[in-house]
């Protein structure tokens, strides 16, 4: 075929364009949701509690993405200074990813028990109190902030379409009980989703006010989870290499 | 006695031209001036002055919003719908929805931005718009692409220009990575969640994101570079072999390319290599283009002494020959583990956006104002003035870029004697101040290029109207004589 006949015949170049530009996703991206070994099976990764989950999207509202990574790399330096490399499996529950494309600050995947509730509250607030070279922004009305809890179900339910384990049904309740044990299974009940948020918050108390369940609460309750979820000592160094 | 000017009516339609040329240019200076004051923010913090609107975080899809698709996207529906006529000889399709691209384009950008200033945002890079702007994002561009093919359909040419080509693949292949990269199931009208998550999530995105540079950034400024480069220059174009092979390995390429960005990640190693391989192989379509761009001036060099649209051209070319060099280089992985999450990323995205995209787009527009306007540029000293501001802004920017980006990738690497990390992660931030502070310098250079721009161009236009109101007056006094 000559090219004067496609560069004469915009129906024909029209129909060229979309194959051509077609191909690399259908190769590339299509067969990661049907290839089992692209994330791995592991214990211990649960979607988020209703309070963790509000702590998300506060994250993502202030745009910390575009500043902290959470995707650790297999290298010597980023295992000393953020531990074990993230795993496909650690992420399954975020949508979207925030995995990130910059480290203006450090990476945060497991920056989840390295340091306490109160050094998070006193570091989101006034990053240079704690660390005096930090260039981060100051965030005082995370902890100024009430959160808005009152729909937090809706947005379990729109997970829940994306396929995260949020249960509605019991059968599904009885399914999640299989499968992350009854602690769990009863805080990814979206029938329970505010008594839960609150109960959280109200425990563990990360903003140090016990009278008030602000926006800090849910992004501290966040911070601490992440890169916890799945216990090391339990696996082998080699075990999850194979699925890289 | 009012009497509207007796000019014809225009054989083509540049009203709309026009409206989409200014806008860019306001777009571009908003977008810019975001942009430094961001970059200042990261050099002293205090600019965050603890008010949540204008944090680093929500201003930076400010930014990026702003300068790719208020200034890039209105640049690109400019010079589309210029070149498309005059290359198909033909009228525009469709008039009433070319204006309602106009205004959908337009107030899409500037709720996008003020929404993100509010901290609605989808959290996805380059994608951040919430699901209702996106929809209505996907309608304004569906209407561009009919009114695009349309207007081919009706040329009255055989041969449909190779400009035409890479336009009509950038606007194919954006709707199709719009479309599938914002999936999401919403929870109201301000927020969603995305179909996917984790790896898949991560790999859908990357193949929009840096198609987003592929197609948005790269193939439609080709094809803004096929039509002005000639035309300024005055020599067709240098090989249209080359244009019809690089045309077609370009667009097949860059759609593979996207999971360089997730090397060392979670993504499993087949599509990284995959991606790695096919990024190596895009230098030679790309320089195929920068290639054909340059060559068109052979035997017309002199022109780069006297003509200073022509430096902005040659130069955007030169600049798109360097980063598409050092974005394969970046591709591979020992190279990426260095230089992935530092800021020497951020210095190649720049030698692209400033030094390619924006000034093969003022090149342009100084080809096209005066044309636009029926009249001649007010300044060609204030041309220089700006080609050279733009230009040390870019050096200074993606110098002090490199410097930041690879000074901290081997710091974080580097270990001591006894095998410990040599730096912590905050000496690396203390260390990057000073590149931090020059970067803000060459984007404050960049910014005052495009000001001389904006006193050019109304300088210019203030003389068209005076020009064109005195010759309507003087039509209409011969007309009162007779």
């Amino acid at each position: 075929m000559k090219h004067e006949q496609i560069e004469t015949n915009s129906a024909l170049m029209l129909v060229l364009i979309l194959a051509v530009i077609s191909i690399g996703g259908l190769v590339e991206v299509v067969p990661l949701f049907y290839i089992n070994e692209t994330v791995e099976k592991v214990d211990g990764v649960r979607p988020y509690t209703p309070l963790e989950l509000r702590g998300r999207d506060v994250y993502i509202r202030e745009g910390c993405y575009l500043c902290h990574s959470q995707m650790i790399r297999p290298f010597r330096d980023e295992w000393l200074r953020y531990g074990h490399y993230s795993l496909a499996a650690e992420s399954q529950y975020d949508h979207p990813f925030q995995w990130g494309s910059k480290r203006t600050g450090p990476d945060l995947a497991r920056v989840g028990g390295k340091y306490s509730n109160q050094w998070h509250v006193q570091h989101l607030t006034a990053p240079r109190s704690v660390v005096p070279q930090s260039i981060m922004p100051n965030y005082p009305w995370l902890i100024q902030t009430d959160l808005d809890y009152s729909d937090v179900a809706d947005r379990m339910r729109a997970l829940r379409m994306t396929g995260v384990p949020y249960s509605l049904t019991q059968a599904e309740y009885d399914a999640n009980v299989k499968k992350f044990g009854q602690t769990v299974a009863d805080q990814l009940d979206i029938s329970q989703a505010q008594d839960n948020l609150l109960k959280q918050a109200r425990d563990k108390d990360f903003d140090g006010i016990s009278s008030r369940v602000t926006e800090m609460d849910a992004l501290v309750a966040y911070l601490q989870v992440l890169g916890t979820m799945v216990d090391f000592s339990k696996y082998n160094e080699d075990e999850f290499v194979k699925f890289r | 006695m009012a009497q509207s000017p007796a000019l014809p009516a225009e054989q083509y339609n540049y009203d709309i031209v026009r409206k989409f040329t200014i806008m860019a240019i306001v777009w571009a200076v908003l977008g810019m001036s975001v942009g430094v004051y961001i970059a200042s923010e990261l050099a002293w913090p205090f600019l965050n002055f603890d008010i949540p609107q204008i944090t680093f975080g929500r201003l930076r899809p400010v930014h990026t919003t702003l300068v790719i698709f208020g200034f890039g996207g209105s640049a690109l529906f400019a010079t589309a719908y210029y070149v498309v006529q005059r290359t198909c000889q033909a009228r525009l399709a469709f008039p009433w929805l070319a204006e309602f691209t106009f205004w959908g384009w337009t107030g899409g950008v500037a709720l996008g931005v003020i929404t993100y200033m509010m901290g609605i945002t989808q959290g996805r890079e380059y994608a951040e718009f919430e699901w209702p702007l996106d929809l209505a994002i996907a309608v304004v561009w569906v209407s561009y692409i009919v009114i695009y093919v349309e207007t081919i359909r009706r040329r009255s040419q055989p041969h449909i220009y190779v400009a035409n080509w890479f336009y009509l693949a950038f606007l194919l292949a954006v709707a199709l990575l719009h479309i599938f990269n914002n999936l999401a199931v919403p929870v109201s009208l301000t927020k969603s969640y995305s179909l996917f998550s984790g790896v898949q999530d991560a790999m859908t995105q990357w193949w929009y994101g840096h198609n987003a540079v592929g197609f948005f950034l790269t193939a439609a400024f080709l094809g803004m570079m096929y039509y002005f480069v000639p035309k300024q220059a005055g020599r067709p174009v240098y090989s249209y072999r080359l244009s019809i092979i690089h045309f077609w390995a370009l667009i097949f390429l860059y759609m593979w390319a996207g999971g360089h960005h997730l090397h060392w990640t979670a993504l499993p190693d087949w599509v990284s290599t995959l991606a790695a391989t096919f990024s190596i192989l895009l230098l030679m379509p790309s320089w195929g283009g920068m290639i054909n761009g340059i060559m068109t001036l052979s035997g017309a060099w002199d022109k780069l002494r006297s003509d200073p649209i022509m430096l902005f051209l040659i130069t955007s070319l030169s600049f798109y020959g360097m980063s598409t060099f050092e974005g394969p280089l970046m591709s591979l992985k020992s190279v990426n583990a260095l230089s992935h999450y530092t800021d020497w990323t951020i210095g190649h995205v720049h030698s692209g956006a400033l030094g390619w995209v924006a000034l093969v787009t003022f090149g342009s527009f100084y080809h096209l104002i005066p044309r636009l306007w029926d009249t001649k540029m007010y300044s060609q000293t204030l041309i220089y003035v700006h080609f050279w501001l733009a230009t040390i802004g870019i050096v200074l920017y993606i110098s002090s870029m490199w410097v930041a980006g690879i000074g901290q990738g081997l710091m974080l690497r580097s270990f001591d004697d006894y095998g410990n990390l040599a730096y912590t992660f905050i000496e690396t931030v203390e260390f990057m101040h000073t590149p931090y502070a020059w970067r803000a310098l060459g984007g404050a250079f960049f910014v005052s290029g495009a000001l001389v721009m904006v006193y050019n161009v109304v300088m210019t236009l203030w003389a068209a109207r005076r020009e064109q109101a005195g010759e309507a007056k003087l039509v209409a006094k011969q007309l009162a004589k007779a």
